[in-house]
């Protein structure tokens, strides 16, 4: 390292240096040597099509060790441009990464399910979970950058997804109306984030610890309610109905992406509409501007007149709402009613697709994609046994966040003013 | 204490001045409005309660009494549970000091980090590292009395210190921000131990559930007879002493809390920044690693996948309660210890769920964390009270 990094805020600036290259090196190893040449030399089954598919793509079947030798060998060239490009000074553009990293993915699903007992999986099905599993954290990572592209740090994402479920259950159970069950879930996430508005940004409490300590406090109420309410007549509290699947009729049979696109519940239709709308919002509009600019730079804001504090507290709030959201469909859609603890930790996988995706709606979305990805594969992986054990699959999102964070493969950095609480002078 | 308030703090660190500075009478007065919130929490879920709300405007008497009975029966045993009760004496008051000891040794931790301007979330991280070291050198090593359980609580110790470590080291050296890293961290070790559990290494033969073989006698606390009680209390009691000396006494200690005050002004005045970080996050491991320590060779005897349950996050809210002092935190642990320990009483006797313990303890980090709320509550700030007096005149009544 040349430069010391002494605040948390002060981050080395863009040099170019060993780290990416030296990174890229040691994954084109590990895919050459253990994958490929270490690797099983059976083939490797994908099925592409899923029942009720408009026609039917063939198996895509590929030899374990050939296939991972050649996919070694591109990386290696990635890599090998890597060195070149620092040589000269340049950094290697983002489009080279993402495809080192989905050669990656590739070559790591084919070396394990080459090497499984049954080498056979349903690609088309793999995916289609992904997409479903991946709808919370997208809900809760575009909660996340609501709050943090203004300058607040949401460490609260699990509490509002909570909070979600536990109300959705309950709302959805009295009224027996799984959208009533919805649109309470909102309700609830947005109280979570005006507890964490009023106190980081009136009583300015240090946003980190309001956070955790929201969490806490959420986890505490629903569990003790779970217990006292909803356990003393669950057939009363805790029976919502499901939201129903919604099939578009004709392009749900397209193969692969049929099921992704068009068979979701109306949260899993939603997800897409608010990635798509927090994103022109945020870097399409004027008030998109005026958010960004209170998180980056809120003394400057305020000078030209924006209302620093009240833009923070409207977007913590609508963070809250689309979290809230996001959580319903653990109790609306995934499972019939609520337990303790049904988030499960998934509001901070949510927050490491926020600084994966770079506070970006669309990276995050594509994020939370693969770490739902992660989450089914390690599912499926133990139904076909493989010697991957499943709790290094459950890492994954984890320790991409870790090298994503420290620099390892790009600098993730996030807007300049988050944390910091603005007091006018 | 005195050190700090004499030297100048030209920092604008707010973390560091809301944790450490703040009249006791808040603090009080947050944990009695908590109380009182869970309390009322407790009472509305209560069916006696709701029943008789149903006849409020015949018997309001009804209604007030079982509403008093049901916040104030919970209490009682929660009191029973853990410090004293006729039938038992003070022993509940030895089970207090047990589930306190993990409490306040990752309470230090987290406070000591804090200290230096670091915000470690990942006491979890490092509870898990460390009782899954200690725990492996109590079962899988046949060692002497004293040496065994001298080796049990290094290995905790180091286990703690290198997971906390790793961060500070990844902070100094690319900036990472810590909150993240160790938030992150937190789940690598709760899935490597998970791994680990069901590993031939780890694994008790001939049990298919994740659960260790138990320490062997050589590797364990001596316990108090008729308790559960052991001799770990006395090290978390060491431990307070030694953050004490450490942040008042020592150039490391004081090099820490400079760089908490202030690590630019810190680093003008020729200390090494980015080693505090390593070794303010290491120090802060370690003490999460002797809570783990704590449970595995005093509490619980045995590894287990669950082995540091909530500690690490409770953890937080000790060191918050305790502005992370070393004595501040010692107390803070023992509160949410009692908490802990009478809460079982509280659930078998008035059916009242734990979590109403999680519930407490959040409200008074959070009402002790905004001093203006609690002053607001109780009208103890006669000045902003004018000021807002004025101001609600001026406007028309908004407060």
């Amino acid at each position: 390292m040349t430069q010391p990094a002494v605040l948390p805020t002060t981050v080395v600036a863009h040099s170019v240096g060993k780290k990416v290259p030296l990174t890229l090196s040691i994954f084109a190893a590990i895919v050459l040597v253990c994958f490929g040449a270490l690797g099983s030399t059976a083939s490797a089954h994908f099925g592409l099509s899923s029942a009720g598919d408009a026609f039917t793509l063939p198996e895509l079947v590929l030899p374990g060790r050939i296939s991972n030798l050649i996919i070694g060998l591109f990386m290696a060239g990635i890599a090998a441009l890597a060195w070149v490009r620092r040589n000269q000074a340049r950094p290697l553009g983002r489009g080279w990464i993402i495809a080192f990293a989905a050669l990656f993915v590739l070559s790591f699903l084919i070396w394990v399910v080459s090497g499984a007992r049954t080498p056979s999986i349903s690609l088309a099905g793999l995916l289609a979970g992904a997409a479903v599993l991946a709808v919370p954290l997208v809900f809760g990572s575009l909660s996340g950058i609501m709050c943090e592209r203004a300058g607040v740090v949401n460490i609260a994402i699990e509490g509002q997804l909570l909070g979600g479920a536990f109300t959705a259950a309950l709302v959805g159970s009295m009224t027996q109306n799984a959208y009533l069950g919805l649109i309470a879930a909102g309700v609830a996430g947005a109280l979570v984030s005006l507890v964490l508005a009023l106190f980081s940004i009136k009583y300015v409490v240090n946003q980190i610890i309001v956070g955790v300590v929201l969490n806490v406090l959420v986890s505490g109420l629903t569990g003790f309610l779970f217990t006292t309410v909803m356990q003393a007549d669950a057939e009363l509290y805790n029976n919502p109905p499901r939201l129903p699947i919604i099939e578009i009729p004709g392009l749900s049979a397209i193969p692969i992406l049929g099921p992704i696109l068009f068979k979701q519940s109306v949260i899993g239709y939603l997800m897409y509409i608010a990635v798509a709308v927090v994103w022109y919002a945020l870097f399409k509009t004027r008030w998109g501007l005026r958010v960004r600019a209170v998180g980056e730079h809120p003394k400057a804001a305020d000078t030209l007149g924006i209302k620093v504090n009240a833009t923070r507290f409207w977007n913590v709030t609508l963070g809250g709402i689309i979290a809230g959201i996001g959580g319903s469909f653990f109790t609306l859609v995934a499972v019939e009613s609520f337990t303790k603890e049904i988030s499960g930790g998934r509001g901070f996988i949510a927050l490491a697709a926020v600084i994966f995706g770079r506070w970006n709606p669309i990276g995050a979305f594509l994020a939370a994609l693969l770490f739902g990805f992660a989450d089914n594969l390690q599912v499926i992986l133990t139904i076909i046994g493989t010697p991957v054990p499943s709790q290094f699959m459950a890492m994954m999102p984890y320790l991409v966040t870790i090298f994503a964070v420290a620099g390892l493969v790009g600098r993730s950095r996030g807007p300049a003013a988050v944390g910091e609480p603005y007091l006018k002078e | 204490m005195s050190a700090e308030k004499t030297a100048p703090a030209p920092a604008k660190n707010d973390l560091f001045k809301q944790i450490t500075q703040g009249p006791g009478l808040v603090s009080v007065l947050g944990v009695i409005v908590a109380l009182i919130v869970g309390g009322l929490l407790i009472a509305v879920t209560d069916e006696r309660v709701a029943t008789t709300a149903g006849y409020l405007f015949a018997r309001p008497s009804d209604f007030f009494s079982a509403l008093w009975e049901a916040g104030t029966s919970s209490y009682v045993a929660l009191f029973e549970g853990s410090i004293y009760n006729s039938a038992q004496g003070f022993a509940p008051f030895l089970e207090t000091l047990t589930v306190s000891t993990p409490l306040i040794c990752a309470g230090l931790g987290v406070g000591l980090a804090f200290r230096a301007g670091l915000f470690n979330i990942g006491a979890q991280g490092q509870i898990i590292i460390g009782a899954a070291m200690a725990g492996y050198v109590g079962f899988a090593w046949h060692l002497p009395v004293v040496l065994h359980l001298l080796l049990v609580i290094v290995f905790g110790l180091i286990g703690g210190a290198l997971w906390g470590g790793l961060v500070g080291l990844l902070k100094a050296r690319t900036g990472a921000h810590e909150v993240i890293l160790t938030i992150m961290f937190n789940y690598v070790a709760l899935y490597l131990l998970d791994f680990l559990m069901n590993t031939q290494a780890f694994r008790r033969p001939g049990e298919t559930n994740p659960i260790s073989p138990i320490l062997d006698t050589t590797a364990v606390f001596p316990a108090l007879p008729g308790s559960r009680l052991h001799v770990g209390f006395l090290l978390a009691v060491l431990l307070t002493f030694g953050m004490g000396w450490l942040l008042k006494r020592s150039t490391l200690g004081f090099e820490l809390r400079a760089v908490g005050h202030n690590p630019l002004a810190a680093q003008t005045a020729g200390v090494n920044v980015q080693r505090a970080m390593i070794v303010a996050m290491a120090l802060a491991g370690a003490l999460a690693g002797a809570a783990g320590v704590a449970q595995v060779a005093g509490t619980e005897k045995v590894l287990t996948a669950g082995i540091a349950g909530s500690l690490g996050f409770d953890a937080i809210t000790v060191a918050l309660l305790g502005r992370s002092t070393p004595w501040g935190t010692f107390f803070a642990g023992l509160l949410f210890g009692a908490f802990r320990a009478g809460a079982v009483n509280m659930q078998i006797s008035t059916g009242t769920p734990i979590d109403i313990v999680l519930v407490v303890q959040s409200l008074i980090v959070l009402f002790i964390a905004a001093p203006p709320l609690i002053k607001a509550m109780f009208g103890l700030n006669p000045k902003k009270k004018k000021i807002q007096a004025a101001a609600a005149a001026t406007q028309g009544g908004a407060q």
